[in-house]
């Protein structure tokens, strides 16, 4: 009969009003201030720079080899390298970023920054409520708006992170063995050289820089 | 007391009109009886929007607007505020008398639309003796400021909206017209007053409401799916098809001109409402006769919002037509059998008291049906969309 279709359809969209009210698998919408859906693990918006212990200052991982400043397609990256040296995670001086900013309102989220970083020290953030009334000065991050603890890298990246650490330890356990050895063939060629009355001061300096 | 509730309207305005010198009295009377009207329907408009905006949600398995306000009440005030202080452009090129003259003039005729409407007992503005054609005569002349706005807008999109607009509404006034002849024929007048009165008699405690006779459930139909089109709802919103036409005709409208032909819109769609009801679902009369004592304006105020929930309810379910079968299905379905309505209605009338007529009428009228859906379904009128892609 003709019209009968329009009465199927009333009878579905009857069935939809209904149904919203009784039945929770229905009304699939999260009230979002209030509500929040569980977080996303693969998700990524802008960038962070990680911070291992307590304070960020010392603890940040950029030696500011501005690597990702120059690859960042919308040149988004500012830095500036310091004139003085702090440890790194591997307790060897290197420099650091004295001024390192990114102004996210230019950013385009492509993470090639952190592809890039031969240091594991900027990674991506989920955070997403960054709106602001200041639409320059407000979205230009500075080092301390972006650093984050590995902590935090880790609640957002939980697999990702412990991939990182795992490596990072690999790294500093390398590099302790290799100053062990090192130390041990300068201890050894000390030894010789005692004997044989032959600097060593050279050999152990090229042993040490030689990782990285 | 209950006849007091059922008069309250009119003893309030006797009341407010008494403190006036007696050569004032009628013009006070009928200002009161207008800034009422003024008052009333863009608060029911408000009332609907919401509704409509909450119901969709519901058919669509979401909440709707549910900030402003407890459970979003306070959504149309802020929409209102948000229309109101928004800026109001007029394109360079524009008519700009023309264009402002547009919404202006739709919101006048829609109003005046409701002078004639009897919205309770003794409720009617003007008694006119030929409501319905002074009804209809405003209700055509919305097509001019549809017209007036895609013209004067100077836009391809307001144009072609309003073009589509006018062939649409034009289209659609005639079975409007038809349809709701056939309650002039039985009723032998054209006065809404009388109308109501002639619906307003119980047998067996049920009404005589037009709905409830062969002639009057298919006119009712009929005149439901014109009035659809007339106010440019969906099925039938082409006109303001936004996925081809931006926004129709009012594509180059903003702030509170823009506002005024939503306003419009909408009143246009409760006057509508308001004239089926009188005419098929017998306007403030009670549906049985034990609910008499309710006051007569909730009956006609409950049955304008009822089929407000039914438009709302439409416009969640179907999908827009395409221009031409919104013109086949007019001229090829709804016009024929709103003339063969009228033989129907006038057999009715001659065949006199008795079970008799009503097998006939109705007879007539699904074989018509059916016959007339089968055949247009065959020749594609407006059967299955059928589409030809190029080779």
């Amino acid at each position: 009969l003709f019209g009968e279709g329009i009465i199927k359809g009333l009878a579905e969209t009857a069935r939809n009003f209904a149904g919203s009210f009784v039945s929770a698998e229905r009304l699939t919408t999260v009230q979002y201030p209030e509500e929040r859906l569980a977080p996303i693990e693969a998700a990524r918006n802008f960038p962070f720079l990680v911070y291992d212990g307590a304070d960020w200052e010392a603890g940040l991982r950029c030696v500011a080899c501005q690597i990702c400043e120059k690859e960042c397609p919308p040149k988004c990256i500012y830095i500036e390298k310091s004139v003085d040296k702090k440890p790194d995670f591997t307790g060897k001086p290197q420099i650091y970023p004295s001024r390192f900013d990114i102004d996210i309102s230019v950013c385009m989220s492509c993470q090639i920054c952190v592809e890039v970083c031969p240091f594991e020290a900027i990674k991506m953030d989920t955070e997403f409520e960054l709106s602001t009334t200041d639409r320059f000065g407000g979205l230009l991050y500075d080092r301390q708006q972006l650093a984050m603890s590995n902590e935090h890298y880790h609640k957002i990246h939980p697999t990702e992170a412990a991939e990182v650490d795992a490596r990072l330890a690999e790294e500093k356990a390398k590099a302790e063995a290799k100053a062990k050895a090192a130390a041990e063939a300068a201890a050894a060629k000390a030894a010789v050289a005692s004997t044989a009355a032959k600097p060593a001061a050279s050999d152990i300096k090229a042993g040490g820089e030689s990782h990285g | 007391m209950i006849e007091n509730a059922d008069q309250i309207f009119v003893l309030l305005q006797h009341w407010v009109v008494s403190f006036f010198p007696a050569a004032l009295q009628p013009f006070v009377g009928v200002l009161l009886a207008v800034v009422a009207i003024i008052c009333v329907f863009p608060a029911l408009f408000a009332i609907s929007v919401l509704l409509e905006r909450k119901g969709l949600g519901r058919m669509q398995n979401r909440y709707g607007p549910n900030r402003v306000g407890p459970l979003g009440i306070l959504q149309p005030v802020a929409d209102g505020l948000k229309s109101l202080t928004k800026e109001d452009i007029v394109p360079t090129s524009a008519d700009a008398v023309v264009h402002f003259l547009a919404p202006v003039f739709l919101v006048v005729v829609v109003f005046m639309g409701y002078a004639v409407l009897p919205m309770g007992r003794n409720m009617t503005l003007v008694n006119m003796d030929a409501g319905l054609l002074f009804y209809f005569a405003m209700g055509a002349s919305t097509e001019l400021s549809i017209f007036m706005a895609g013209w004067s807008s100077r836009n391809k999109y307001s144009l072609l909206g309003a073009m589509r607009a006018v062939a649409q509404m034009i289209s659609y006034e005639v079975p409007l017209l038809l349809s709701s002849l056939v309650v002039v024929m039985m009723t032998g007048s054209m006065n809404l007053g009388q109308i109501v009165d002639a619906q307003n008699q119980y047998t067996w405690g049920l009404p005589h409401w037009y709905i409830f006779t062969p002639w009057g459930f298919a006119a009712f139909l009929l005149y439901a799916t014109a009035a659809t089109a007339e106010s440019n709802r969906s099925p039938f919103d082409l006109p303001e098809g936004e996925s081809e036409l931006v926004a129709g005709y009012f594509t180059e409208y903003s702030g509170f001109k823009f506002a005024l032909f939503f306003l419009g819109e909408y009143v246009g769609m409760l006057s509508v409402s308001g004239l089926g009801a009188t005419l098929f679902l017998g306007g403030w009369s009670a549906p049985f006769s034990f609910l008499t004592w309710v006051p007569s304006w909730i009956w006609f105020f409950g049955k304008v919002m009822l089929s407000i929930c039914v438009f709302i309810w439409l416009r969640g379910t179907l999908p827009r037509l395409r221009q031409d079968q919104l013109m086949n299905f007019a001229w090829k379905f709804v016009l024929p059998l709103s003339l063969l309505n009228l033989i129907v209605a006038g057999l009715w009338r001659f065949m006199g008291e008795g079970f008799a007529r009503w097998g006939v009428c109705s007879a007539i009228l699904l074989v018509a049906y059916v016959v007339m859906a089968r055949v247009g379904m065959r020749t594609e009128k407006f059967g299955p969309r059928s589409y030809r892609y190029a080779e």
